[in-house]
């Protein structure tokens, strides 16, 4: 068996099997490819990578270049069982916009992000005084493409703000295995180094609000 | 030259409309007894599975794999079609017709009316992208296919693919578009407006009744192509490949083509009216000018494609391509997004142009490739 992201054997115990899937930020299709075989789902892809689009579809995969920050506006709403965010969340320049499109489009959102009030992450800015380079942030500040970091905490308190429920939550450290947590619970904003969500609408998913710009792709 | 024959078994010639079948014009005209000019390579399978129909671009024919009647040049598409290659004889049945308004062995203007026993010249009805694609429509159920595997197309060709998908969403497994568009824009209208004007100015055009007189407007033909040329390259490979490069040492210090570009432009028009006929020309860029599929959908490009969502995409754009730019292709992808169809598409990094899908591109061979054999796997082909 190939290594498989911790992240991605979540991902993979909570998806239902034969479902449809949206992965936005998929890369080469490793999570898609991982899902098609086995759960057997009708998934798809965005990309923002040329590179990572022609690798998905000399794979064989359903993948469409492009900007979650743009495009996730021109799915249909409901076409998807589950919409996959996988540590991109921190990356998009309206996260809030994103994560309420993932819950338009899908029925679930799956969302993981590195959690900024790690203690590694507090420490490193308390005792240095510079922004934190950690094994879940890498590169220098100058350089990330993570422009909206926050913490487990803030993530809580935006899914209250869009009135989302939380079906599950899971904290990784290291290469460990994903651990069940309570993301109510102050300690775990200390202790998660990244974690992973499951969301979901309370009431269902929510339907279109009519967008400026989407031209002749709609009606009205 | 002789292996470029060797895509076999390769079949084709000329299907006849059957009499009582005439073909019903977007224009309300009716043409009788129309034919088409069809290649074919490979075999059809059992079930009649792997069937793959290839849409030709404007100047483009059916030869696809094999050397043209009349330049003796390979195959347009020779390096997409062949043993291990991602369009293989040796498991699809690949088809290549000639558009209707064509010069390649279809009916076009330069066909003999039945009513008259002339040329028709300028009295063939103007014909659109559907038109064409309800003539193949017709070829492909005459050669006994109820459903194509894959319809293919580049520039013009991924309009008709567009077509067939908007059309007939249930004869059709999947669709492969590139470096196309969903219609013309006032630039692409523009550009064929300036190839037809200097095809009509050409006084041997004659009102189109030029072979009648026994004329050509040979020149009026060629700079059209020498225009359109320019429309499918890119100012980089362009430079690359000329630069200000002269012909010979110094300049002439008149009009004589001193720069490589000059004389290669000119050599790419002359060589064009050898093979092309000018009537075809302003009635197949015609076709494409008219070509907007959103229109005849109350403008919205997504509802043309909601028969379609079973339908499997695959749209390629290229990073230099002015012609038909990323953006036609981006928009089209959100319509098929907004229609929930399996689309997948990229942008491919290139300075070729537009015709870089036809030239070598590893990129869009693996795409394609990779697209076919997950299409083939779900169809049960592979």
């Amino acid at each position: 068996m190939t290594f498989i992201r911790e992240d991605f054997r979540e991902i993979l115990r909570l998806v239902r099997p034969g479902s449809r899937v949206l992965d936005v930020g998929c890369g080469e299709g490793a999570l898609l490819d991982l899902l098609a075989h086995e759960k057997q789902i009708d998934g798809r892809g965005l990309e923002l990578s040329a590179s990572g689009v022609a690798a998905c579809m000399a794979r064989g995969l359903s993948v469409v270049q492009g900007d979650a920050d743009l495009d996730l506006d021109h799915f249909p709403d409901r076409s998807f069982d589950y919409a996959v965010l996988s540590q991109t969340l921190q990356a998009t320049r309206n996260p809030r916009h994103v994560l309420n499109e993932l819950l338009r489009i899908a029925e679930r959102a799956i969302v993981s992000f590195p959690n900024f009030g790690h203690w590694r992450v507090r420490w490193s800015l308390l005792s240095r005084g510079r922004m934190p380079e950690t094994k879940a942030l890498p590169l220098p500040w100058w350089s990330t493409p993570n422009i909206h970091l926050c913490t487990l905490a803030d993530f809580m308190a935006l899914t209250e703000d869009l009135n989302l429920r939380v079906d599950a939550c899971a904290a990784f450290a290291g290469k460990g295995p994903a651990r069940p947590i309570d993301p109510t619970k102050a300690v775990e904003n200390w202790r998660a180094e990244s974690c992973l969500f499951m969301l979901s609408r309370n009431g269902g998913p929510a339907v279109r609000e009519p967008s400026p710009g989407s031209g002749d792709l709609f009606d009205g | 030259m002789a292996a470029l024959d060797l895509i076999t078994p390769a079949g084709g010639g000329t299907w006849r409309f059957p009499e009582n079948e005439p073909l019903r014009l977007d224009s309300g005209a009716v043409l009788e007894g129309l034919e088409i000019g069809y290649q074919t390579y490979g075999q059809l399978n059992a079930d009649k599975s792997n069937a793959i129909l290839i849409c030709h671009a404007l100047t483009g024919d059916q030869f696809v794999a094999s050397p043209h009647p009349t330049t003796g040049k390979p195959g347009w598409w020779l390096r997409m079609i062949g043993p291990g290659k991602p369009l293989d004889p040796q498991k699809h049945f690949i088809i290549c017709s000639n558009v209707i308004g064509g010069c390649m062995g279809s009916t076009g203007p330069a066909s003999i009316n039945p009513a008259t026993g002339k040329a028709y010249g300028l009295s063939f009805p103007v014909i659109t992208i559907a038109d064409m694609v309800r003539a193949q429509a017709m070829l492909v159920k005459a050669l006994g296919i109820e459903t194509l595997f894959a319809v293919i197309g580049g520039s013009m060709g991924g309009m008709q693919a567009q077509q067939w998908a908007v059309d007939h969403p249930e004869r059709l497994f999947s669709a492969v578009i590139l470096a196309s568009a969903s219609r013309h824009s006032a630039q692409n209208i523009a550009f064929h407006e300036v190839g037809r004007q200097a095809i009509m100015a050409d006084p041997d055009w004659r009102g189109g009744a030029y072979a009648e007189h026994g004329v050509q407007p040979g020149k009026g033909l060629a700079v059209a192509r020498m225009a359109a040329h320019i429309t499918y390259l890119s100012e980089p490979a362009l430079q690359r490949k000329f630069g200000r490069e002269l012909k010979r040492d110094g300049l002439s210090w008149g009009f004589d083509a001193d720069f490589q570009v000059e004389s290669y432009l000119r050599h790419q028009g002359a060589s064009f009216v050898d093979r092309f006929d000018a009537n075809s020309y302003l009635y197949i860029t015609r076709a494409t000018d008219y070509f907007d599929i959103a229109a005849a959908h109350g403008g919205v490009l997504a509802k043309a494609f909601t028969g379609a969502r079973n339908v499997r995409f695959c749209v390629l754009s290229f990073t230099s391509d002015w012609l038909y730019p990323t953006a036609e292709s981006r928009h089209l992808v959100r319509a098929l997004t907004a229609a929930g169809a399996k689309a997948a598409f990229v942008e491919i990094e290139s300075d070729k142009g537009h015709d870089a899908f036809l030239l070598d591109e590893p990129v869009m061979d693996s795409a394609l490739a990779g697209f076919l054999s997950s299409a083939e796997r779900d169809r049960g082909l592979a």
